[in-house]
C-alpha cells in the first residue's frame, strides 16, 4: 500500500512538474486526410502532445505545409507517451505510408520499432528531438534548432555590439531548468563565443527555470547583489520578460540602462523587442514544415540527405521585430 | 535563557538571523532599504514580498495539518485560480476598471472554495485518506488549469489586477498586506475563539473529539476550504506579479514547500498542536533561503544541495534528541524529549 502509495504520489509530482523549454510538446488532436492519390506521397508524423504555443505552431507549420507541397499527411498525436508514439509508428509501417516523421517524446527506446520502419524499407526522419540510439542508419536525418548554435549567436550580437569599447562588460545570465539540453547548450555556446574576450564577464548566473516568474525573481535579486550590471542573456524569452519587470521596479530602464538578449522569440518576447525593452532575439523556430516537407520529397526520391538538417532560424533586431510581428504566428 | 532555547520558535528564528547575516558577508547593501519610485526598495522588501504567496499556503496547511490532514492540491488550486482570473479579465471590455477586476477576483477565490469544499467532503464525508483525497486535485487541477489555459501562457494588461502581486499600498508591497492580513485573521479565528482548541482536539484525536460534542466532520470540511481560499490567494498574487497565467508553472510544488515551513515551525504532521508563528517563519525561511542562494552566487548545480544541507541542520537543531546526543555531555542535560 505504501509503495503503491509513494509510486503514485511521485507519479503526480513528475506530472505536475513538467515544465515547458523551447522544443517542448503541444499539438491539437487531428487525423490527417485520409485517401491518398495514386502518386501523392504519403506522410505519417507522430506529433509529441499538446501543451505550448510553440509547439501548436510547430504542428500548424507541418499540416499547411504538407497541405501546399501535396503531400498527404497522417497526422498522429502521442499526448506525451511514448508507447502511443511506438503504437502510432507501427500503425503508419502497416499503412504502407512512404515517409515516417516523429518527435520523439524521450530519447531513448526507439531501436525495435525503428528497425521494423527500416526493413519495412519506409524512411524516417527526426523531427525537433534527437534520439540517443547509436545506429544511426535507424533515420534518415534529424532536422530541428542547434541551441549551442543559438547561444553564440547571442554572443555573436555582444560582441559586436561592444565591439571597439575596453570597459568591462558585467552579463548576468538567466538559465533554463537545470540539465536541459537547451539550457545546457545556450549556455555553452554564449560562453565560447566572449570567452575570446577578457572584457566580457559573466558575473552572475542561476536559473529561472524558463518561467516568467522565477526569471522575475532571480532578476530581483540579482539586481540587489550585483550593484553594475550591463547585459542580461536570458536562455527564453518568458525569463527575460519577468526580467524585465523586475528592472522596471528597480527604477531602471530595460534595453537601455541594462541591454537584454533572450532566446526563442515568441510573440509576446518579439513585442518586448518592438518596444525596445529587449535588444536582441535569436529565434526557435517551430516553424520547421517547408523544410520537413522538401526532405521528405528528397527521402521518398531516394536522394541522399545529410544526416543532421538545421531548421531556418534568423535573430532579431528591434526594427526586424516591428516588420515580424504582424505576421507572427506564435 | 533556557528557557529561550527551549521555546519551539527558537532555533527557526536562529537559522533565519544567521542566513540575513550571511547575506551581509556577500552584498553589504542587502540591509539597505530606499525609496524607490515611492515604493520601499530592498532585499528585505523583496523577502517580504515573496514570501507572501509561500506564508498564505502554509497557513492553510497548518490548519489542514493541525487536523491530522495534508493537503497536495494547493498547487494546482493556485494555478486554477490565477488562470481562471488571467481568462476573465482578457474577457473584459475595460480591464483597468476596478469593479470588473474585483469581481473575477471574487469568482476566483468562489471557485477555489468549491474545490476545498470537494477535499472536504472526499476527506471528512467519505472517509478518503487526505493524501490520496487531495492527490486527485493536485493531479487532474493540474490539467483543469490547463484546460482553462488552452495550454498557453495567457497575459494580461490590467492595472488593477497587477497591484495584487506587483502593486503598493502607501510604499508597502500588497502581496506583504494582504498574507499579512491572512495572518492576522488565522490568529484571531484560532486563538481568540475556540477554534483553536477544536482544531487541535480534531488533530488529537477526531473520534474522542466526536464522542466530546465537537462536530469533527465540519471542522475538518472548514480546514480545506479554508487552505483552498489561501491557495487562491496566493495564486492571484503568483500571477499577477508578472500579470499572466502560467499553468504549468503556478505553485508547481509549493505543497512540499508549505508543508516544509510548517514542519519547519515546529507543528507535528501527525496533528495536534499547531503554531502558526512558526509556519510563518518557515515560510520566511524558506523564501530566504532562495534568495541567498541567488544572492550569494551559489553555482545552479548545487542550489538545491545548498538548501537541503540548510534545512537538515536546521532539523536537526531542532530535534532535542539530536542536541542532547551530540551537546548534551558538555553541559548540563537541558534537553528532555518534547511531547
Amino acid at each position: 500500500m505504501l509503495k503503491r502509495l509513494s509510486i503514485a504520489v511521485a507519479g503526480g509530482l513528475l506530472l505536475a512538474s513538467a515544465v515547458a523549454g523551447c522544443g517542448d510538446s503541444g499539438s491539437d488532436t487531428g487525423s490527417g486526410k485520409s485517401g491518398g492519390g495514386d502518386d501523392k506521397i504519403t506522410l505519417g508524423f507522430s506529433q509529441v502532445g499538446a501543451e505550448s504555443g510553440w509547439r501548436t505552431a510547430n504542428t500548424k507549420s507541418i499540416q499547411e505545409s504538407a497541405a501546399s507541397s501535396g503531400i498527404d499527411l497522417k497526422f498522429s498525436d502521442a499526448q506525451g507517451k511514448q508507447e502511443n508514439q511506438i503504437k502510432a509508428i507501427r500503425n503508419f509501417i502497416t499503412q504502407r505510408v512512404d515517409v515516417i516523421a516523429f518527435s520523439p517524446v524521450v530519447e531513448s527506446g526507439w531501436g525495435t520499432v525503428l528497425k521494423e520502419a527500416k526493413d519495412a524499407n519506409i524512411p524516417v526522419i527526426l523531427t525537433d528531438r534527437a534520439i540517443d540510439d547509436p545506429d544511426t542508419s535507424l533515420y534518415k536525418t534529424f532536422i530541428g534548432s542547434d541551441f549551442v548554435e543559438e547561444g553564440k549567436k547571442a554572443g555573436d550580437w555582444l560582441v559586436k555590439e561592444y565591439e571597439g569599447k575596453s570597459d568591462p562588460v558585467n552579463i548576468v545570465e538567466l538559465q533554463g531548468s537545470p540539465g536541459a539540453a537547451p539550457a545546457n547548450d545556450r549556455k555553452s555556446g554564449f560562453a565560447d563565443v566572449i570567452k575570446a574576450d577578457t572584457k566580457f564577464k559573466v558575473i552572475a548566473s542561476q536559473t529561472g527555470q524558463f518561467t516568467r516568474t522565477d526569471g522575475k525573481a532571480v532578476m530581483e535579486t540579482f539586481l540587489k547583489s550585483q550593484p553594475d550590471i550591463d547585459v542580461l542573456y536570458a536562455h527564453n524569452d518568458d525569463m527575460g520578460l519577468g526580467a524585465i519587470e523586475a528592472i522596471e521596479a528597480a527604477g531602471k530602464k530595460p534595453g537601455t540602462d541594462i541591454k537584454i538578449i533572450t532566446v526563442d522569440a515568441v510573440k509576446d518576447g518579439m513585442t518586448a523587442l518592438a518596444d525596445g525593452k529587449i535588444n536582441f532575439i535569436v529565434e526557435c523556430s517551430p516553424l520547421l514544415g517547408p523544410q520537413l516537407m522538401e526532405l521528405v520529397k528528397k527521402a521518398k526520391a531516394g536522394e541522399s540527405i545529410p544526416q543532421r538538417v538545421l531548421t531556418k532560424e534568423t535573430t532579431f533586431t528591434p526594427e526586424q521585430a516591428k516588420e515580424a510581428l504582424p505576421s507572427r504566428k506564435y | 535563557m533556557t528557557s529561550m532555547l527551549r521555546h519551539r520558535l527558537f532555533w527557526p528564528a536562529a537559522v533565519l538571523v544567521v542566513l540575513l547575516a550571511s547575506n551581509l558577508v556577500f552584498s553589504n547593501n542587502f540591509f539597505t532599504i530606499t525609496l524607490q519610485d515611492g515604493h520601499l526598495y530592498g532585499s528585505l522588501i523583496d523577502i517580504l514580498r515573496r514570501s507572501a504567496p509561500l506564508v498564505l499556503v502554509a497557513l492553510g496547511m497548518t490548519l489542514v495539518i493541525a487536523t491530522g490532514g495534508i493537503d497536495l492540491s494547493v498547487g494546482s488550486v493556485m494555478a486554477i485560480s490565477g488562470a481562471l482570473a488571467c481568462l476573465l479579465i482578457g474577457d473584459l471590455s475595460n480591464p483597468d476598471a476596478v469593479g470588473p477586476v474585483l469581481l473575477v477576483v471574487g469568482a476566483a477565490i468562489a471557485l477555489c472554495l468549491v474545490f476545498g469544499l470537494w477535499n472536504g467532503f472526499l476527506v471528512a464525508v467519505l472517509g478518503i485518506q487526505p493524501i490520496i483525497a487531495t492527490l486527485i486535485l493536485m493531479v487532474a487541477g493540474r490539467g483543469v488549469a490547463q484546460l482553462i489555459t488552452d495550454g498557453q501562457i495567457l497575459n494580461v494588461h490590467s492595472a488593477p489586477y497587477r497591484v495584487i502581486g506587483a502593486g503598493y499600498f502607501l510604499a508597502v508591497p500588497v502581496s506583504f498586506l494582504i498574507a499579512a492580513a491572512a495572518v492576522g485573521l488565522t490568529v484571531a479565528l484560532t486563538r481568540r475563539t475556540a477554534l483553536g482548541l477544536l482544531l487541535e482536539s480534531v488533530g488529537g484525536s477526531p473520534t474522542a473529539s466526536r464522542l466530546a460534542g465537537i462536530r469533527s466532520r465540519r471542522i475538518t470540511i472548514m480546514v480545506y476550504v479554508f487552505a483552498a481560499a489561501f491557495a487562491g490567494v496566493a495564486g492571484l498574487i503568483y500571477s499577477s506579479d508578472v500579470s499572466s497565467a502560467d499553468s504549468n508553472a503556478a505553485g508547481n510544488l509549493i505543497e512540499l514547500n508549505a508543508i516544509l515551513a510548517v514542519v519547519l515551525g515546529g507543528t507535528a504532521l501527525t496533528g495536534g498542536r499547531f503554531s502558526i508563528a512558526g509556519s510563518v517563519l518557515g515560510a520566511v525561511i524558506i523564501t530566504t533561503l532562495d534568495i541567498t542562494a541567488v544572492s550569494v552566487g551559489v553555482p545552479v548545480e548545487t542550489t538545491l544541495l545548498f538548501k537541503a544541507v540548510v534545512v537538515i541542520i536546521l532539523c536537526l537543531a531542532q530535534s532535542a534528541t539530536f542536541r542532547a546526543k551530540v551537546f548534551g555531555r558538555f553541559g548540563t542535560k537541558r534537553a528532555e524529549v518534547p511531547a
